[in-house]
């Protein structure tokens, strides 16, 4: 996809071709610090976990990412365009679309009621690539292939499909934009686990035949060991800690990460109460 | 996952010796979906002895809510129930009015979602202290004094404090562990868990999962603990049964279900979870979905579809539940397939 620069894009801390970079990343609501001067670059085909529990700002990163919320300070750069502040025109909205999609945690939310798959993936083909009726007919068949809908599954509303169903109504509609980086928040938390599998197995092909990049964003290690190759972990809105995957999950150093790892449960496992002070830290009343 | 070596011995005591706190047999609930009455549970039977802990692990729809509720007498208008539910040798069909009302005293529900079970405008105290006051007849100063006692044993040290704030003011594990102080509050005998951990971040579910275990075990309590997640039945329950189309198709003890399962649903469910400790380069995923039990057919097994052991055997009938190893199956290949189900991901 040949793309017109920006004015003011740059790329600052990206190495070599970087799909997306982002640097001294903060986002303040009100008092709170919701994301606190995180940085990190993916490369082409990369793929990165975003690693914390509820209130640590991961999908707040997402949501900056994709524009939802503008940024306190730093930088996005994907592409090397930079899509820190809000787009101008239609043109650039369109254009970051083809750079950057998400795939919503609930599957059961993020369709349109009254759109079937074809449909839903026809007006994002139809807007962002403009092709003529046959060649988005030709491109729907080889999307809802990919993504295993059939031809029943693919011509039903939303209200008739399953949660997996749906996810992958989900993921076809944001390749459809062919974009270069794929967000997926907590993508398949919510799918029951013969599920969950199907449909990380098509990730994972869909990860080996696009070389598109993957942001996974989950609070669940097993997923994520199985969908990236690097990962961050964030503790109330900063990185505390960062690596290959397999490192982070085999030998994590800090000790935020080795309490998240020993507190999955897993054969021979006993809970037990945590040594960081839990009651009050998570009260959310000051 | 290769922790463990698989357990060679089986331990011949599955059977329940004296009369159990909980048994409940042939139990089948029809629920009226689209103005027909279509099955949710079919044919459900276990006995909890007392003090036990038992997992109940399954998909959405598979019917483990519905078998805790119908256990409390809380399932939906129009349920059609089949079936005897036993609580310390007494029917629990036959209940009504104060009754039940102490039933549910002494066997005591945990939801899921413990936002979705306060009411919002009213403080912690007045809920804490509901059932001790109106079913219990305790005095009000005397209820709120147990009621701070039973904050400080699920690790909430300012409990005075907390009765005066509302449901919103407190985190999810800090709400749910209000949830479990409330629950004990009435001195039950049994405790209905139902996925209490599920809406919490892993670390504060270790930490609940600690204090529900450790009171458990401290007051002798019995458990019904439901989840989806195979691994935490593991860790915290004596004996596990899995749940399929409104089924039970395996009733096992807890440390032989991962490594050594009976039926093949059991083991496709082990290896679908990615490992945590290794990438597989594919995992194995049960192809399909999950059926509900009123969509399964009656006349073959409900997992044969999926399942890739499924011979011609399979779809002549309903499996029985029978004794295998140590534990129970719904399975006519459980002798043959034994040691074979193999577990781990491709890696």
């Amino acid at each position: 996809m040949p793309e017109t620069a920006v004015p003011g894009a740059t790329t600052p801390g990206a190495n070599g071709k970087a799909a997306l970079a982002v640097s001294g990343l903060r986002k303040e609501f009100g008092p709170l610090v919701a994301v606190d001067g995180v940085s990190f670059a993916i490369p082409e085909a990369g793929s990165l976990a975003i690693v914390g529990e509820s209130g640590s700002g991961k999908t707040t990163i997402a949501r900056m990412i994709v524009g939802l919320e503008r940024p306190t300070q730093g930088t996005i750069t994907a592409c090397g365009n930079d899509r820190s502040r809000p787009a101008r025109s239609a043109r650039d909205r369109r254009r970051r679309g083809r750079e950057v999609q998400i795939v919503f945690q609930d599957p059961y939310t993020s369709l349109d009621p009254r759109q079937n798959a074809e449909a839903t993936i026809d007006e994002v083909l139809r807007l962002h690539h403009g092709w003529p009726a046959d060649r988005r007919r030709t491109r729907i068949a080889e999307l809802t292939g990919l993504v295993g809908l059939d031809a029943r599954q693919s011509r039903a509303l939303p209200r008739a499909l399953s949660g997996g169903q749906r996810q992958r109504v989900a993921i076809a509609r944001a390749l459809a934009a062919e974009p270069r980086v794929l967000i997926l928040d907590e993508s398949v938390a919510a799918l029951d686990v013969s599920i969950q599998a199907q449909v990380l197995n098509l990730l994972a092909d869909i990860r080996d035949e696009t070389r598109v990049s993957f942001i996974l964003i989950s609070h669940d290690l097993a997923v994520v060991r199985q969908l990236t190759d690097e990962a961050i972990v964030l503790r109330r809105g900063q990185v505390v800690e960062r690596g290959p995957t397999a490192h982070v999950l085999d030998d994590p150093q800090h000790p935020y990460t080795q309490r998240l790892r020993a507190s999955v449960p897993r054969p021979g496992w006993k809970p037990r109460r945590g040594k960081l002070p839990a009651a009050g830290e998570e009260d959310p009343t000051p | 996952m290769s922790d463990q070596a698989p357990a060679a011995a089986v331990t011949p005591a599955e059977a329940t010796p004296g009369t159990p706190l909980l048994d409940v047999d042939g139990l089948t609930v029809r629920l009226p979906i689209e103005g027909i009455h279509r099955p949710v549970l079919r044919d459900v039977s276990f006995s909890l002895r007392q003090g036990e802990a038992f997992g109940l692990v399954g998909e959405s729809g598979s019917g483990k809510s519905m078998t805790a509720r119908a256990i409390d007498r809380l399932l939906p208008a129009g349920a059609q129930v089949k079936g005897s539910i036993r609580f310390d040798g007494n029917d629990v069909s036959a209940l009504t009015g104060a009754g039940l009302r102490q039933y549910r005293g002494q066997a005591a529900m945990i939801f899921q979602d413990p936002r979705a079970h306060t009411n919002p405008v009213r403080r912690i105290g007045d809920f804490m202290t509901e059932a001790l006051r109106t079913n219990l007849s305790v005095p009000a100063g005397q209820a709120r004094a147990r009621a701070v006692d039973m904050l400080t044993q699920v690790g909430i040290d300012d409990g005075e404090r907390r009765l005066q704030q509302y449901p919103h003011q407190l985190s999810g594990g800090m709400l749910q562990r209000v949830m479990i102080a409330a629950a004990l509050l009435t001195k039950p005998r049994l405790l209905l868990a139902d996925e209490p951990t599920t809406a919490l971040d892993v670390t504060t579910q270790a930490e609940v999962m600690a204090i529900l275990d450790g009171l458990r075990r401290e007051f002798g309590l019995t458990m019904l603990f439901i989840t989806h997640d195979l691994e935490l039945a593991a860790a915290i329950c004596d004996r596990t049964a899995v749940m399929y189309a409104g089924q039970i198709v395996e009733i096992r003890r807890s440390s032989l279900l991962h490594d050594d399962p009976l039926h093949p649903y059991t083991a496709a469910l082990a290896a679908a979870r990615p490992d945590i400790a290794q990438t597989a380069h594919r995992l194995r995923a049960i192809p399909g979905r999950p059926l509900s039990a009123f969509e399964a057919p009656l006349d073959e097994c409900a997992f044969a579809p999926r399942c890739p052991h499924a011979q011609d055997a399979c779809l002549t009938a309903v499996p029985g539940l029978t004794e295998t190893g140590g534990g129970l199956s719904r399975c006519v290949r459980t002798h043959e397939l034994r040691g074979k189900l193999q577990v781990a991901s491709d890696a």
